[in-house]
C-alpha cells in the first residue's frame, strides 16, 4: 500500500471524525501555542534587554573601583575605595599606552539636592568631562554640553538629563536657567535625550552633569580620584583587547600583582545578568508547555486507544481484505501523526495570534523564533507517533475474525 | 489456470481451550472442492459452520491437519502471508455486508485492490468493471448507507470479485436480506458460478443451499455430503 494511499486513508478517518479529531487536537493546540507564546516572551524580552544595552553604547568598557584593602587590613568590597584616578584616565587615554581604546570618561558621582526657584529635587551629581557624551553615546535635545576650557575653569555650568529637568522645570525650556547645588549657583546649558533604556539603567535619565572639576569644588572631594571610568573601545570588535589594555595599565599603575583594585566590565556581562533573570522565567514557563504537551499527547493516545476499539469491525474487514499487520499499524500511525501535526499547526497559528495581540495587553515585546517554531512542529508530530506507537500495535494485532465477527 | 483443488482440506482440527476443557469446534474434516464447483455447506448454529469458514478464508489456522487454499498450505503461513493469500485468492462476502460506511461504492470496491498495490487507474478501471458486472454501473458514487440491502451486498459481492479471485466465499450473504434482495444475489451467485468461478456459500438455510451444485452438512464439527438432489 502506497504512501499516498495510507494518507489518504488516515485523512478521511480524521475527517469521518471531525469533532473528536478537533478535541484530541485541543490539548497539543494548546501546549504547543502555549510553548510559541513562552519561547517568544523569553526572546522578547532577551531583544529588549540587548537594545537596551545597545543603546548605551556596545563598545563601551566600565571601570570601577574594586575590593581594596585598607591600613587596617580591613577589606573592602566592591565600590567601597575610591582607587581609581583623574591620572588613571589619562593614562588610558594615551593612544601609545592603550591603542585600542578610543576615548575615555572619568566621572566622580555623588548625591545632592538641586534647587531651582522653589523646586528641588534630589539627585546625582556627575562630574564628568567633555568627552562623556561621546563615549556614552548620548545626545542633546537642548543646548549644548560643556566644553574643555569651561571644564579647566571649574565653570559654573550643567547638564540635565530629561527627567531631573521636566521635574526641576515643569514650565518654559530650562536652558538658561539656574540651579543651586551646595549653595552654588550653576547656569543649565544643555539637557540630555533620553538613553532609550528603561530598565537596566533608569537611573541614566536622572541626573545632573558638571565639569568635573566643579564637582570636586561643590562635594568637597579630593581633586583627583574619580568614581568610575568609562571607556570607549575602537570598535565592539577590540572590546577584549581594549579590556587587556586596561587591566595591564591600571596594574602597572596601582603596583598590583595579585588582587586587583579594580573591576572592569562590558555591556555583555550585563547582558547576561539580564538574560540570565529571564532564562528563569522563560525555563519555567517551558515547563508548564511541556506539561500540557505531554497531557495532550495522553489525549492522542486515549482517542486512538478508542478510536481502535470502536473501528474494530474496519481493521478486520481491512485485514479479512488483504491488510497486513504492518499496512494496519502503519494507517493507524498516519492517522495519529496527522492529529499531532494538525495540533502543532494550528497550535503555531494561535501561538502566532497572541504573540502578535499580546504586546498590546501587557506591554511586553514578544519575538516569534523560527527555530521554535520549526521544533514545536517536529515535537507535536512525535507525540503523535509516540502515542499512537500502542493503539496502532493494538490494531496492527487484532485478529481478523473477532474483529469481523464484534457487533 | 493450474489443476489442482481450489480447497483441499485433510484430517482438519480446530479445537479451542475453553474453562470447561478443549472444544474441537471443526472436528477432522477432510474434502475437496475443484475448480469451478458452487458448494454450499449447510448446519445450524454451533455446528462448526464458523470456525470452518474461518479456516476456509484464511482468517484463522487449524490447530492440526493439512489445509491447502489455491496449493497453498496455510498452516505453514505467518500472517502477513495469510493476509497476501486472503486478499489475492478469496473473495469475501458477510453477512453484515461490512462496507466502510465513510466511503462511496467505488471506493469500497477498491479496496482490496489497495492492498493489492494496484496503481489508481488500474483500481479505478476494475472497480467500475467489477460494479458493472454486479449491475450498479451507475451507483459507484453513492455511499453504502444510500443504497438498499440488496444494493449493499451486490457491492459487497464487487469487491469479492475485483481481485478475480480464485475462491468466492460467502458467509450467509442472504442473512440480512429480504426475499427479494435474497433472489436477486442468489441469481447473481448462479451467474457467477456459470461463467466459471468457484463459490462457496455457507448458510443455515436450506432453500439457500438448494442452489448450490454440491450440499455439505456440517454438525458437531463432522462434514457429511449431502445426495445430490
Amino acid at each position: 500500500m502506497s504512501w499516498a494511499e495510507t494518507l489518504r486513508t488516515a485523512l478521511d478517518a480524521v475527517r469521518a471524525h471531525r469533532l473528536r479529531s478537533a478535541l484530541t487536537m485541543l490539548g497539543i493546540v494548546i501546549g504547543i501555542s502555549s510553548v510559541i507564546v513562552t519561547v517568544g516572551l523569553g526572546q522578547g524580552a532577551q531583544q529588549q534587554v540587548r537594545d537596551q544595552i545597545d543603546a548605551l553604547g556596545s563598545n563601551l568598557l566600565i571601570v570601577s573601583p574594586g575590593s581594596s584593602t585598607d591600613d587596617s587590613g580591613t577589606r573592602g568590597g566592591f565600590g567601597s575605595a575610591t582607587t581609581l584616578t583623574l591620572a588613571d584616565a589619562d593614562a588610558l587615554a594615551d593612544p601609545e599606552v592603550a591603542p585600542d581604546i578610543a576615548a575615555v570618561a572619568p566621572v566622580s558621582s555623588s548625591n545632592a539636592s538641586l534647587t531651582a526657584g522653589s523646586t528641588n529635587w534630589s539627585t546625582r551629581l556627575v562630574g564628568a568631562t567633555p568627552e562623556w557624551p561621546s563615549v556614552r553615546a548620548r545626545e542633546l535635545t537642548a543646548g549644548r554640553f560643556f566644553t574643555a576650557e569651561e571644564m579647566a575653569g571649574a565653570a559654573s555650568v550643567v547638564v540635565l538629563a530629561p527627567d531631573t529637568a521636566a521635574e526641576l522645570f515643569t514650565v518654559g525650556s530650562p536652558l538658561g536657567q539656574s540651579v543651586t547645588v551646595g549653595g552654588r549657583s550653576l547656569t543649565v546649558i544643555g539637557v540630555l535625550a533620553s538613553s532609550g533604556a528603561t530598565e537596566v539603567s533608569a537611573s541614566e535619565d536622572d541626573q545632573a552633569l558638571v565639569p568635573m572639576t566643579t564637582a570636586q569644588q561643590i562635594t568637597g572631594a579630593s581633586a583627583d580620584s574619580v568614581s568610575t571610568i568609562y571607556v570607549e573601545a575602537q570598535s565592539a570588535d577590540w572590546l577584549s583587547a581594549a579590556f587587556q589594555e586596561i587591566t595591564s595599565t591600571l596594574s602597572t599603575r596601582h603596583g598590583i600583582t595579585e588582587e586587583a583594585d579594580f573591576t572592569v566590565s562590558t555591556q555583555e556581562s550585563l547582558v547576561e545578568t539580564a538574560n540570565s533573570t529571564n532564562k528563569t522565567m522563560t525555563v519555567l514557563l517551558a515547563g508548564v508547555a511541556a506539561i500540557s504537551l505531554l497531557v495532550g499527547g495522553i489525549g492522542v493516545m486515549n482517542i486512538m486507544l478508542v478510536s481502535v476499539s470502536e473501528r474494530i469491525k474496519e481493521i478486520g474487514l481491512r485485514k479479512a481484505l488483504g491488510a497486513t499487520p504492518a499496512v494496519i499499524r502503519r494507517q493507524f500511525l498516519t492517522e495519529a501523526s496527522i492529529l499531532g501535526l494538525a495540533g502543532g499547526a494550528f497550535g503555531v497559528l494561535i501561538g502566532a495570534i497572541v504573540a502578535r495581540m499580546l504586546p498590546g495587553l501587557i506591554d511586553q515585546p514578544v519575538s516569534i523564533s523560527p527555530t521554535a517554531t520549526v521544533l514545536a512542529l517536529v515535537v507535536a508530530l512525535a507525540i503523535g507517533v509516540g502515542f499512537g506507537v500502542h493503539p496502532a500495535s493494538r490494531a496492527a494485532a487484532l485478529a481478523p475474525i473477532d474483529a469481523l465477527r464484534s457487533e | 489456470m493450474s489443476g489442482h483443488p481450489v480447497i483441499e482440506l485433510d484430517d482438519v482440527r480446530k479445537v479451542y481451550s475453553t474453562g470447561a476443557g478443549e472444544v474441537a469446534a471443526v472436528d477432522g474434516i477432510s474434502t475437496r472442492v475443484e475448480q469451478g464447483e458452487y458448494v454450499a455447506i449447510i448446519g445450524p448454529s454451533g455446528s462448526g459452520k464458523s470456525s470452518l469458514m474461518n479456516i476456509l478464508g484464511c482468517l484463522d489456522v487449524p490447530t492440526s491437519g493439512t489445509c491447502l487454499i489455491d496449493g497453498q498450505d496455510v498452516t505453514r503461513l505467518d500472517e502477513p502471508q495469510l493476509a497476501h493469500l486472503r486478499n489475492r485468492v478469496i473473495g469475501f462476502v458477510f453477512q453484515q455486508f461490512h462496507l466502510l460506511p465513510g466511503m462511496s461504492a467505488l471506493r469500497n470496491v477498491e479496496l482490496p485492490l489497495v492492498y493489492a498495490g494496484a496503481s489508481a487507474a488500474e483500481r479505478r478501471e476494475r472497480a467500475e468493471r467489477a460494479l458493472a458486472r454486479v449491475g450498479l454501473k451507475d451507483r459507484g458514487g453513492h455511499r453504502p448507507g444510500e443504497l438498499s440491502g440488496g444494493q449493499q451486498q451486490r457491492v459487497a459481492v464487487a469487491r469479492a470479485l475485483v481481485t478475480d479471485p480464485a475462491l468466492l466465499l460467502a458467509d450467509e450473504p442472504t442473512g440480512n436480506l429480504d426475499s427479494t434482495s435474497t433472489a436477486d444475489v442468489l441469481a447473481l451467485f448462479r451467474e457467477l458460478h456459470a461463467q466459471g468461478r468457484t463459490i462457496v456459500l455457507i448458510t443455515h438455510e436450506p432453500d439457500v443451499a438448494a442452489e448450490a451444485d454440491r450440499v455439505l452438512t456440517i454438525r458437531d464439527g463432522r462434514l457429511s455430503e449431502v445426495a445430490l438432489r
